[in-house]
């Protein structure tokens, strides 16, 4: 199956061409099936190869498919050539396997939009481009990916574009994404000039062998993060994260939760031995960042009402788990952590969108609540997703999250007590949203009133009749809840730990699998005294988020304790308003300066300049106006003429 | 060096054009639909004969192919010299096939049928300027066409323009006149030294100069510098770019599509023929000078371009920002670089070309150009919009396209001899998405208001126009080989020429040879190499 994996791609591009010709014609539900069947083929495929490459040997693990020659032109040879290897292959597995169930998801949440097939067209192109960024065998094919990605995010977040939010939130993403892409582009350039080539195996193993010297992997390795910074949204570049919930909310799930976005981490795992050979501060600035992102994302989403904004900030502060993890040579566990993540925030923001769809387009969580009588498996299946996220054994997110712990510990203790509070926020605000959303006392029933008002009727969403009530989802959306509450519950059984009860045939499986490609970054850690002490830090996790789970829950439900949610913590600690009063304010007024710069000094130079030759100008003046058609017979005649000399004297034809 | 070939196909290219403008000048006036009919028959024949050459191009040959030598002033030894390589092959194909797209597809809005007639006869000669100017090996000649170029174009913009034309046309005149005039006294006074310095005779053949002559540093340097502001301004390179932004708003759209495609590249051609080729070591020497001046119009086009309120105008600084690359490119002196340059006129010259043949089809439905006054077109033109879409993701530079490739290769190669100038030019691209994806905001998104809804879809005339632009921009970004080999010969020849000229070694990435499971070899050059200061610039020429 290894020779054919240039059909996980081929799929999503068969899909993408067919409904760029035949879409509006396929029209609903049709283009849906077809995009779906087209992803479902690539994760078919990427299941072949992965059973066949089961059966090879560990070090034969590694593919290369070249296609075709890219960009060559002297030294510079680039293929456009896949990379089928562990590391590349479970990417795919997840990443072809949950957008499937986003597709099936999205044939229900789109249900009646008027450019339906469009959505899939883009999801499609989506999905390609993610499969190449993850099979990319240079950074080059990567890139290409990469910014196939941020061109789709651009698309699907603005796919509302009428709105002027979802428009401007599409724009943001673009711009901040390619802040990374900077650094993303420079680095390749490093490595070009360093290596003679933008090949992983060249680079990577340029880096493992030695023969870099140290300034230049640390130039590399720091460049890498910068992109990876802006495409996985950490500090400072997170600020599009948020708001992409602009998009419909399957595009929340497939690309701002569980693909791109973990696009950075992924590309710093397949770089580890280029970290590795870089100066150690470059991991523990990566630690740093990804620790103080998670710690500020989680503050912020306690105080947020918007159920998918919740998720946003949640999402942008796993992100940052997953930067401590790389930071602290933790690769398996930020693979580990990413693909469990993906599984239980994929689970979570279709939960929301299949509320959101319930409540006919409400996403204030203050007007919901007592949700779970009316939806029972949406609310089922996001309980699931939130005992996943909060890590509560045995579900996914505590094995990940707990490994990234401990390897946290072993690097520094502060990293790791920020990682643990972290927690205590986490088990919280996911608390708090399970509890507005599905328990309590149901406030949607004011809705209800509210539509029977007389504006209500323009509300068409609320219903005939000013009947207000919100809606179980139909089975072609609960379908991929269900599949995902199961990987989000059992999901941590790819990487179990050395614990006494787990039978050792099963632990340490991902870990095994990746080993061919992490070995030489990943840090060893058996020897520590943290390791020594896993079994407590697994307890004193499971505390934190007891403790998190029964602050909620004394707040928010039984309303012992009165809620603080201080105003800074929902404007996220202003650090937005003030990066757009900044680009509203001075930023504008400088690129005003000095557009006003070369209309008066620039220009009016060459005007003033002008003025003293006016009186040329004015013959030409006079030339255009009067005697135009001489002018030209006399330039015209006088070429051809010349032209005819050429040609009958001086025979040139 | 010199091909020989039966059919006489180069000069066939420059003078087809000029037969077709002729005829229409003997046709009556009163007879638009014939005037046409030869603009179309001369311009599609032209094209056709572009494709042919391209087909029949030896992309091995890094040498002038297809020559044709005829004496002219053999006293002075001036003649029709024409010839061409990597480097003007995809610039002659580029306008063999614009002329008659913007000919057939453009329409001059005349109120006045008989005004078809100079409207097209202007045109053509401008394809026969501008085709001679590509082709031309010969300094006089190349002059000839060179100034041949400005007078169609003046016309154009000053008969056919918008609302403030005429001012526009004077600019674009007077700027494009004095720059021309230092170059002129340049070829002069290269000829004469030349004659002086191991040449011995008078000659205007551009190789035998660049091969024979041996100017002083000092003297070199002022040669070069009268060739260098005629291209400047052609370019243009900051801050010789006003005329720029006027020319391109009030030229009537098939202009400013010629303009952006064609003419713009006569200057970056011209530093890379005339100035890289006859004074490497001036060039060589400037060169910080002139990635300086790259660098500032990369960023301050692209932020001038984010505070334009004009569609066209916005374009057109834009242009400003893709022009400072291809500078950039070839002042890096490398062949990533270089070949990137060239690679990248072809480019610009298909999505800003694409660009302003939007821009006009938007004039034409909405009658106005002012971004605050259109909103919501997307909403009702869908496939419109789409085609701006991928236009502007190629002018963007995003992956896949033809635009990235160019780029890419541009600031990789200059890297190498350029890095911090690269390391500011990088965040150009930043830049770039925001002006566009700015102004595709304000005029596709949001709701279509009452103007709006007059807003009709793309036609299919307009689509067949667009077409060929769309399937460059999507070939050429996946695909980008063929192009590439035939280019490159080229560039090497030029880079190679350079370093025998004046002793500079194009500086080489270091290259591993990785032994899968086994060590790294061990006698790689560690040291970073810095091209910079690898760069030599010797002073041995003789007085």
């Amino acid at each position: 199956m290894t020779d054919v994996i240039w059909l996980i791609p081929a799929f999503p591009l068969v899909g993408f061409l067919t409904l760029l010709v035949f879409g509006r014609k396929l029209g609903e539900p049709g283009a849906g099936y077809l995009a779906s069947t087209m992803v479902l083929a690539s994760f078919v495929v990427s299941v072949g190869v992965f059973f066949d490459m089961l059966s090879m040997d560990e070090h034969d693990r590694s593919v290369v498919t070249k296609l075709f020659s890219w960009v060559p032109v002297a030294s510079l040879q680039i293929d456009m050539a896949f990379l089928a290897d562990p590391l590349s292959i479970a990417m795919c597995l997840f990443v072809t396997g949950i957008a499937f169930l986003i597709h099936v998801f999205a044939i229900g949440y789109m249900h009646g939009d008027p450019e339906f097939s469009k959505f899939f067209l883009y999801l499609n192109l989506f999905v390609l481009s993610m499969v190449v960024l993850v099979l990319g065998e240079n950074l080059l094919v990567t890139f290409l990916g990469w910014e196939g990605v941020g061109t789709c995010s651009y698309f699907l977040i603005s796919f509302w574009h009428k709105r002027d939010s979802a428009a401007t939130a599409g724009k943001k993403a673009f711009v901040t994404n390619r802040i990374g892409d900077w650094g993303f582009m420079l680095a390749m350039f490093l490595g070009f000039e360093a290596v003679g080539s933008v090949s992983y195996d060249v680079l990577n193993g340029a880096a493992a062998g030695g023969s870099l010297a140290e300034s230049t992997a640390t130039g590399i390795a720091m460049l890498l993060f910068v992109g990876a910074v802006g495409k996985s949204a950490q500090l400072p570049l997170y600020l599009r994260l948020p708001d992409a919930m602009e998009g419909p909310t399957p595009v929340s799930a497939l690309i701002h939760a569980a693909t791109m976005v973990t696009a950075g981490v992924f590309l710093l795992t397949r770089m580890n031995p280029m970290l590795a050979a870089a100066s150690p501060w470059v991991l523990t600035t990566i630690a740093w960042v990804g620790a103080i992102t998670a710690l500020f994302a989680a503050t912020v989403a306690v105080a947020q009402n918007d159920i998918k904004k919740v998720l946003a900030y949640s999402t942008v502060s796993q992100l940052g788990y997953m930067f401590l993890a790389i930071g602290s040579g933790a690769y398996v566990a930020a693979i580990f952590l990413m693909i469990t993540h993906a599984f239980f925030k994929a689970l979570l923001f279709l939960g929301s969108g299949s509320v959101i769809h319930g409540m006919h387009h409400e996403q204030d969580m203050r007007r919901m609540g007592a949700l779970r009588s009316v939806m029972p498996i949406t609310a089922a299946t996001f309980i699931i997703g939130w005992l996943a996220i909060a890590g509560v054994p045995p579900f996914a997110g505590f094995w990940a999250k707990d490994e990234v712990l401990l390897f946290g510990l072993a690097k520094s203790p502060v990293l790791y007590a920020i990682g643990l509070v972290t927690a205590v926020f986490t088990a919280f605000y996911m608390t708090r949203q399970v509890i507005m959303v599905f328990f309590g006392e149901a406030k949607w029933e004011s809705l209800a009133n509210e539509a029977e008002a007389p504006e209500g009727d323009e509300e068409h969403a609320r219903g005939a009749h000013g009947e207000f009530k919100p809606h179980e989802s139909s089975p072609i959306m609960l379908f991929p809840l269900v599949v995902l509450a199961g990987l989000a519950a059992v999901g941590g059984i790819i990487q179990l730990p050395s614990f006494g009860i787990i039978p050792s045939g099963l632990r340490h499986k991902l870990e095994d699998w990746l080993h061919p490609v992490v070995s030489f970054g990943e840090a060893e850690i058996t020897e520590t005294a943290a390791y020594d002490a896993k079994a407590w830090l697994a307890l004193l996790a499971v505390a934190c988020a007891a403790a998190g789970v029964i602050a909620a829950v004394m707040i928010y439900s039984k309303k012992k304790v009165k809620a603080i949610e201080p105003q800074l913590l929902a404007d996220g600690w202003r650090y937005d308003s003030t990066i757009t009063a900044f680009m509203g304010g001075p930023g504008r007024k400088a690129f005003v300066a000095l557009s006003w710069f070369d209309k008066n000094i620039v220009d009016g130079a060459v005007n003033g300049a002008a003025t003293l030759v006016r009186g040329t100008a004015g013959q030409v003046r006079k030339a255009q106006t009067g005697n135009v058609r001489n002018y030209a017979s006399i330039i015209g005649i006088g070429v051809v003429l010349l032209l005819a000399w050429f040609v009958i004297v001086r025979g040139v034809l | 060096m010199q091909t020989a070939v039966d059919f006489p196909i180069l000069s066939m290219l420059v003078i087809v054009p000029a037969v077709g403008a002729a005829l229409i000048a003997l046709l009556p006036k009163r007879r638009p639909e014939l005037t046409k009919l030869v603009a179309l028959i001369s311009s599609v024949a032209t094209g056709a004969m572009s494709i042919w050459l391209l087909n029949a191009f030896d992309s091995g040959d890094s040498g002038f192919q297809f020559g044709s030598k005829h004496p002219w002033i053999e006293a002075w030894g001036i003649s029709w010299n024409l010839g061409v390589d990597g480097i003007s092959l995809f610039l002659v194909v580029l306008t063999g096939v614009m002329f008659p797209l913007a000919i057939v597809g453009i329409d001059p809005h005349n109120e006045d049928p008989t005004q078809d007639k100079p409207y097209f006869a202007w045109l053509l000669l401008l394809e026969t300027g501008v085709m001679g100017s590509f082709l031309s090996l010969d300094l006089f000649l190349f002059f000839v066409f060179f100034e041949l170029v400005i007078v169609p174009m003046y016309f154009l913009i000053g008969g056919w323009g918008y609302e403030g034309r005429v001012y526009a046309a004077t600019k674009f005149f007077l700027y494009t006149m004095i720059g021309s005039a230092f170059m002129f006294v340049s070829i002069l006074a290269t000829v004469f030294i030349a004659k002086a310095n191991g040449l011995g005779k008078v000659t205007f053949d551009l190789v035998e100069l660049a091969d024979g002559a041996n100017f002083a540093a000092t003297t070199g340097r002022w040669l070069f510098f009268g060739f260098a502001v005629a291209f400047a301004v052609k370019v243009p390179i900051f801050p010789l770019h006003t005329w720029l932004p006027d020319a391109h708003t009030q030229a009537p759209t098939a202009g400013s599509v010629l303009l952006a495609g064609v003419l713009l590249k006569l200057g970056t051609y011209g530093f890379l023929r005339f100035g890289l080729y006859l004074f490497p070591e001036a060039a060589l020497w400037s060169r910080s000078l002139w990635l300086t001046l790259a660098v500032i119009g990369i960023v301050y086009g692209a932020i001038v371009a984010t505070m334009q309120s004009d569609l066209k105008r916005l374009v057109a600084y834009s242009s400003v920002a893709h022009l400072g690359f291809i500078v950039l490119g070839i002042f890096a002196f490398t062949s990533q670089a270089i070949t990137g340059s060239v690679m990248q006129m072809v480019n610009h010259a298909v999505s800003t070309g694409a660009l302003f043949l939007l821009v006009g089809m938007i004039y034409e439905r909405m009658h106005t150009r002012e971004i605050a006054k259109i909103n919501g077109v997307q909403s009702v033109a869908p496939i419109f919009a789409a085609a701006f879409m991928l236009v502007m993701l190629s002018s963007i530079g995003v992956p896949g396209l033809n635009g990235f490739v160019g780029e890419y290769l541009i600031l990789i190669g200059s890297f190498l001899t350029a890095r911090w100038w690269v390391v500011v030019a990088a965040a150009g691209v930043i830049l770039a998405a925001l002006y566009l994806l700015w102004a595709y905001q304000r005029v596709f998104h949001g709701e279509p208001d009452a103007d709006t809804e007059k807003f009709y879809e793309l036609r299919l005339k307009e689509a067949a126009v667009l077409l060929p632009f769309l399937a460059v921009i999507v070939f050429t970004g996946v695909y980008p080989k063929p192009m590439l080999d035939r280019i490159e010969p080229a560039v090497a020849a030029l880079i190679a020429h350079v370093e025998d000229k004046t002793g500079y070694v194009e500086p080489q990435p270091a290259t591993l040879q990785i032994d899968h499971d086994e060590e790294v070899d061990g006698d790689v050059d560690e040291d970073e190499d810095h091209g910079g200061e690898t760069t030599e610039v010797p002073a041995e020429d003789e007085e």
